[in-house]
């Protein structure tokens, strides 16, 4: 019993290091404010004039020292409509791109598991590649393809040019010499979906991998066509990697400010933007915590929204065909 | 034997301590080209420490919390205003600076040091409008260009609270530096109006963007747009008639330096023409140095849009103030036109 608490030792230190004591600091942060502290003037033996702080030090200088006060008007200017739009905003975009992956993403981990396809592990190979370049890279890549002297435009000019029917097209509709992609909020998720989809691939793939082969053609054998086998086994069975994908696309979609200035040209802005700017720009860690604060809280409540899905739905161990 | 050895150690010591003397300096990162500081290391026998940091903030949590010290610093105009009403900078004494008489009288006695007690300017830049020759129809001397639909979804603006806001109220008519709530509430109309019009709100990729011909017009700082002028020669740079934000970094000695002497030498120095127009030469930023400007000749100097905007205009240019706990204002206004959906 000795020996395996020795062993957890490194964990816990490192928990403790790393997770425990910068929740703790974000949130004593967020309960906080800073207020200048308080302090009477009084000249010195020497006649210069001086300045007694609250816990007894003396300077010449003017007091800029601040303290941190226990105070929740972080959280009521929190809940002004300004942030709560925001929030709002973070959430609709975050839920379309979750949604967005999941149809893109299951058909890929179904085709991958099927059983006539071959080299699975090159295709998935293929899908998890691009993941190894920074994601920053890739938004700037694509970035350089939609932007309005981008790629995309310049070849939709260069078609327009040679063929004048493509032009006429076009013109009729009212489109001007050059396509805004960039700078929406559709923009915005066409980053998020490109940078989480394999996040949703994965986790359905090997849920898919693992299920019983034997299932489906016993299902066969008993008579279900492919589409009933597939509602009644595969899709039980693979909810688990589908609420873990929802999780792993979901919270880093909820959270993101890098994708959102990128792609978004700062008119878009997230609730990470907001708090970004709180620990550069405007320098106001106890509002950036109280704010961080609340995304913890969403975030917890969707993954235990998740979590009660996953109790309810767990297939059964008999598995009912008819 | 050991005696001598004692001897010896302290002879060296002595004569080490009565050689190095030595300056500390903290600048700005990539702000002075290092070959002037051997220089001086050469006339004066004087040793720089020479060390860098990113941002002010950096630099004034270091000097406020007392525990370095050091004798030459390079805080930009805000945060000598700051340093001064802390009481973290000393006053200079001129009668050892005999070079500021270079500094061009134009650039001294800023409202950041109303007396120019403390502070020598170093380099200059101002806010203006980068525009493309190629895609504009008159040079947008104005800052209405930034109101104008004819440039719908092709401007480009910084994503800054306190840059952007502040422009915005001196369209509406009011100080930069203005904190109370009319003025903010009238900025604040007019961006949110001005919202549908620009392109996208940027801060480091304005540059990108302006040189591979992203947009027309762009609202971008002086030191931003030598870089895209250099790189393309379709932009050009003008800073706007109604006037807009000049900034300065400046030379201080903090009120703890431990060698004051040498540091009104390193002052001095870098007042000095030739030098000035090696660091200028090397940092690219406008100088107030009318010697240098001299060196580098007065046409060639002037050729950049950046370095002399019409003195009228110039006179319009205002320094940001520190604001401390107002700050916060412009935060959440700038939050609530950017949240505008």
């Amino acid at each position: 019993m000795k020996r395996k608490g020795l062993m957890v030792l490194p964990f816990a230190l490192w928990a403790i290091i790393f997770i425990l004591v910068p929740l703790g600091l974000i949130a004593w942060y967020g309960i906080t404010v800073e207020e200048p502290v308080a302090y009477t003037e009084i000249t010195l033996e020497d006649g210069t004039p001086a300045f007694r702080l609250e816990d007894g030090t003396v300077q010449t200088q003017e007091p800029w020292q601040k303290k941190a006060v226990i105070s929740f008007q972080n959280f009521k200017r929190m809940v002004e409509p300004t942030y709560l739009r925001l929030l709002i905003r973070s959430l609709k975009i975050a839920l379309l791109t979750t949604l967005i992956c999941l149809i893109l993403g299951y058909p890929v981990a179904l085709i991958l598991t099927g059983k006539d396809f071959k080299h699975p592990t090159l295709w998935l190979m293929l899908i998890i590649l691009p993941m190894w370049m920074n994601f920053l890279l890739r938004t700037y890549s694509w970035m350089s393809i939609l932007e309005n002297s981008g790629i995309l435009n310049s070849w939709i000019t260069a078609l327009r040019n040679a063929v004048p029917a493509i032009d006429q097209w076009f013109t009729a509709r009212g489109v001007g010499n050059k396509i805004i992609f960039l700078y929406n909020e559709n923009a915005v998720i066409l980053g998020m979906v490109y940078n989480y989809l394999s996040f949703m691939i994965m986790p359905i793939y090997t849920v898919i991998e693992k299920i019983d082969k034997s299932l489906l053609e016993a299902a066969a054998d008993l008579g279900a066509s492919p589409s009933k086998s597939f509602i009644r086994v595969t899709l039980p069975y693979s909810l688990p990697g589908v609420l873990e994908g929802i999780t792993m696309v979901f919270v880093p979609a909820v959270t993101t400010f890098v994708i959102s200035q990128l792609m978004g040209g700062g008119k878009v802005p997230l609730i990470g933007d907001i708090i970004q700017n709180q620990f550069g720009k405007s320098s106001d860690w106890h509002f950036g915590s109280s704010l961080s604060l609340l995304v913890m809280v969403v975030v917890l409540a969707f993954m235990g929204g998740l979590q009660q899905i996953d109790k309810d739905e767990e297939p059964q161990k008999e598995v009912r065909i008819f | 034997m050991k005696k001598f050895a004692v001897l010896f150690v302290l002879a060296l010591c002595i004569v080490s301590c009565a050689v190095a003397e030595k300056i500390s300096v903290y600048n700005w990162g990539d702000y002075i080209d290092p070959e002037t500081i051997k220089m001086f290391e050469a006339e004066t026998g004087i040793e720089v420490e020479y060390m860098v940091y990113e941002t002010n903030e950096d630099m004034y949590a270091k000097i406020a919390n007392g525990k370095s010290s050091y004798d030459v610093i390079f805080p930009s105009d805000y945060m000598v205003e700051r340093m001064i009403h802390e009481k973290l900078v000393q006053e200079i004494n001129w009668e050892n600076i005999p070079n500021i008489v270079n500094i061009d009288s134009r650039f001294m006695n800023e409202s950041y040091d109303p007396e120019s007690r403390y502070s020598v300017p170093y380099t200059w830049g101002t806010m203006g409008i980068l525009y493309n020759t190629g895609m504009v129809k008159e040079v947008p001397h104005s800052w209405d260009t930034m109101m104008d639909d004819t440039y719908n979804m092709d401007m480009l603006m910084l994503n800054s609270p306190r840059d952007t806001i502040g422009i915005a109220l001196v369209m509406c008519g009011y100080d930069l530096n203005s904190t109370d709530d009319e003025a903010l509430e009238a900025a604040k109309q007019l961006l949110i109006k001005q919202k549908p019009m620009v392109l996208a709100y940027v801060v480091d990729e304005v540059k990108d963007k302006m040189i591979g011909g992203e947009a027309s017009v762009a609202m971008v700082w002086s030191g931003d747009a030598t870089f895209c002028m250099d790189e393309s020669d379709e932009l050009d740079y003008v800073v706007p008639e109604e006037g807009s934000n000049i900034f300065f970094d400046a030379i201080c000695i903090p009120s703890n330096a431990k060698n004051v002497a040498g540091a009104e030498k390193f002052i001095d120095f870098l007042c000095r023409g030739d030098i000035a127009a090696m660091n200028y030469n090397y940092v690219g930023y406008a100088i107030p140095n009318t010697a240098a400007i001299e060196i580098i000749g007065a046409d060639e100097y002037n050729a950049s849009p950046v370095n002399n905007p019409p003195q009228e205009v110039l006179d319009k240019c205002q320094v940001f103030k520190y604001l401390g706990e107002d700050t916060k204002k412009y935060d959440q206004v700038w939050t609530e036109i950017i949240s505008e959906y």
